[in-house]
């Protein structure tokens, strides 16, 4: 099932939260949500949870407008801070949200043992809330969102406050979920986007700054290779400007000058390494080390929210 | 309806896991059974067999019950965040503010039936208005309905449950004793009006065993009235 976000927009007092946004999230789909805080992140998320009412624009699951009717029953969600009963025994909490939900009863019973054995709650699952660590709260948290098994899911950082050991298997089980299903996901650690994503959607104040893979994203952002490369047998000022003269370098910077240590950034679209290979070879100069290098997300990020 | 029952049974549920539900039933049969049967006015001593003395202790009783019971239904769902859980399931919010409704006037359902035994002594002790004493609980129901509907519409406005507790006590003393002081201190139409709106001309002509439909549209607007802002107000986010 499809999400279809389209033209929208939600303003708190006279602050733009959400500015015009469109984006598409398909079924086996896996999309990551990123933003600096009080992008709109949540906001964006609370709207096609339907907590949110939508102000402007509109938001199609399947197909059908959410202004029109709920469609809740199709999506599970897990709200941010993740707010439990905690005076309740997880088993009847997962049972009552399943009722909530509109299970039947041989269903509620079917649908709560798998969520257990899939969050791995087994052991847990007479405990009350109150009693749970942070990492089994997350999971009551997740099997909430999953018990009426919903074609899409929205998760709001569903991995803060874990250790890492949890993480892992929180992300591993995002995975394996996100193969049948349409998943949303937000986040502020940029190295489980690119472990978990297929896609990536950057947002900042209120607006998309960039959508598509981490490949592209890089690419988009840069445009041009780097290469950190060292250079034996030649004189630093020589070797400096000769690369500078070659038609495909943009910049070169000594990194170390007393090892002919440099970063080669060649223009966009054009490798330069070629060219630097030709040149070392006529002059005579001997390559000793050569690693292409490549952006980070976190500075990708950084230059898209950063102003 | 299915789901105003899911959330009804889990209100009730959990009003008897975090002890409310225990100490209501105590403090209300403690106090209701002491002055009934033992002390003042009581049964021996007035020697009529009627539940009057119960019914009017139990119309104080239940006043400050229950919006200690109403007082953390929706504010702390509010704080605690738990409404964006249980408003994104798939249930309306008209659904929600039912459900809780239900669940409160259900304890005090139960808490009325325990007063079962009073009725049944008394019937066997003298020669008792059955009819009368019908109309007493159901006006003790209807009240709490009343009151139920305003404990919600004042835990829905906060997410402070001190503040929805004296808020619901403030509008419920107007009914219950205000409404009454200000029409004996005016006239005309202003003393009729006052004396339509207090809650407790309407109760008293209900326990006396007097069915009039106006009392009834009477319980049923406030508690109507109450269930609507309520309903309005967490639909406002």
């Amino acid at each position: 099932m499809d999400i279809q976000v389209r033209h929208l927009s939600k303003t708190y007092g006279h602050q733009k939260a959400v500015d015009d946004i469109s984006f598409d999230v398909h079924p086996g789909e896996i999309l990551g949500f990123l933003g600096p805080n009080g992008a709109g992140k949540t906001t964006t998320m609370k709207m096609i949870a339907q907590y949110l009412a939508v102000e402007t624009g509109d938001i199609l699951i399947g197909g059908l407008s959410v202004k029109d009717q709920t469609l809740k029953s199709q999506i599970g969600y897990l709200p941010e801070s993740n707010p439990l009963y905690h005076e309740m025994p997880v088993i009847d909490y997962l049972e009552y949200v399943a009722a909530l939900q509109g299970l039947s009863k041989e269903k509620i019973k079917e649908r709560v043992r798998e969520m257990v054995k899939v969050c791995g709650l087994d052991v847990e699952k007479h405990k009350q809330i109150s009693e749970l660590s942070k990492g089994y709260k997350q999971r009551v948290g997740l099997a909430q969102a999953m018990i009426h098994d919903p074609a899409i899911l929205i998760l709001d950082e569903p991995t803060t406050g874990l250790d890492p050991n949890q993480i892992i298997e929180i992300r591993e089980l995002i995975k394996n979920l996100g193969r049948h299903k349409t998943v949303l996901f937000s986040t502020h650690i940029l190295p489980e986007v690119e472990a978990t994503c297929d896609r990536i959607l950057i947002i900042n104040k209120g607006k998309i700054v960039a959508d598509g893979t981490a490949g592209t994203l890089r690419q988009q952002a840069q445009g041009h290779e780097i290469h950190h490369i060292r250079i034996e047998d030649g004189a630093t000022q020589e070797i400096l400007s000769q690369v500078r003269a070659l038609p495909s370098v943009q910049k070169v910077e000594v990194l170390d000058p007393g090892k002919n240590k440099f970063e080669i950034i060649s223009k966009p679209n054009m490798p330069s390494n070629r060219e630097v290979f030709q040149l070392c070879v006529q002059k005579h100069w001997v390559i000793t080390e050569l690693i292409p290098f490549e952006t980070k997300l976190e500075d990708i990020f950084r230059d898209l929210t950063m102003n | 309806m299915d789901k105003i029952l899911v959330i009804a049974k889990k209100e009730f549920g959990s009003f008897f896991d975090s002890l409310v539900a225990y100490i209501l039933l105590v403090a209300f049969l403690g106090f209701s059974g002491f002055f009934t049967w033992i002390q003042g006015s009581d049964i021996f001593m007035r020697r009529e067999a009627d539940l009057d003395v119960f019914f009017s202790v139990a119309r104080w009783t239940l006043f400050f019950f229950i919006p200690a019971l109403t007082m953390k239904m929706l504010a702390e769902e509010k704080k605690t965040g738990t409404i964006e859980m249980l408003l994104t399931k798939d249930v309306t919010d008209r659904e929600v503010v039912l459900g809780k409704f239900t669940g409160c006037l259900m304890l005090v359902g139960v808490a009325l039936l325990f007063t079962l035994p009073y009725y049944i002594s008394v019937a066997w002790l003298g020669k008792m208005d059955h009819g009368a004493t019908l109309t007493g609980y159901l006006g003790l129901l209807l009240m709490s309905a009343a009151y139920i509907a305003i404990g919600l519409f004042a835990s829905s406005i906060t997410n402070n449950q001190i503040v929805a507790f004296l808020l619901a006590l403030l509008i419920g003393i107007f009914f219950h004793l205000l409404f009454d002081f200000l029409a004996a201190g005016s006239s005309g139409w202003i003393s009729d009006l006052f004396n339509t709106l207090s809650l407790s001309n309407h109760y008293d002509s209900i326990s006396r065993g007097v069915l009039d439909t106006k009392d009834l549209i009477y319980f049923g607007s406030i508690t109507a009235i109450g269930i609507f802002l309520a309903e309005y107000f967490i639909s406002k986010r």
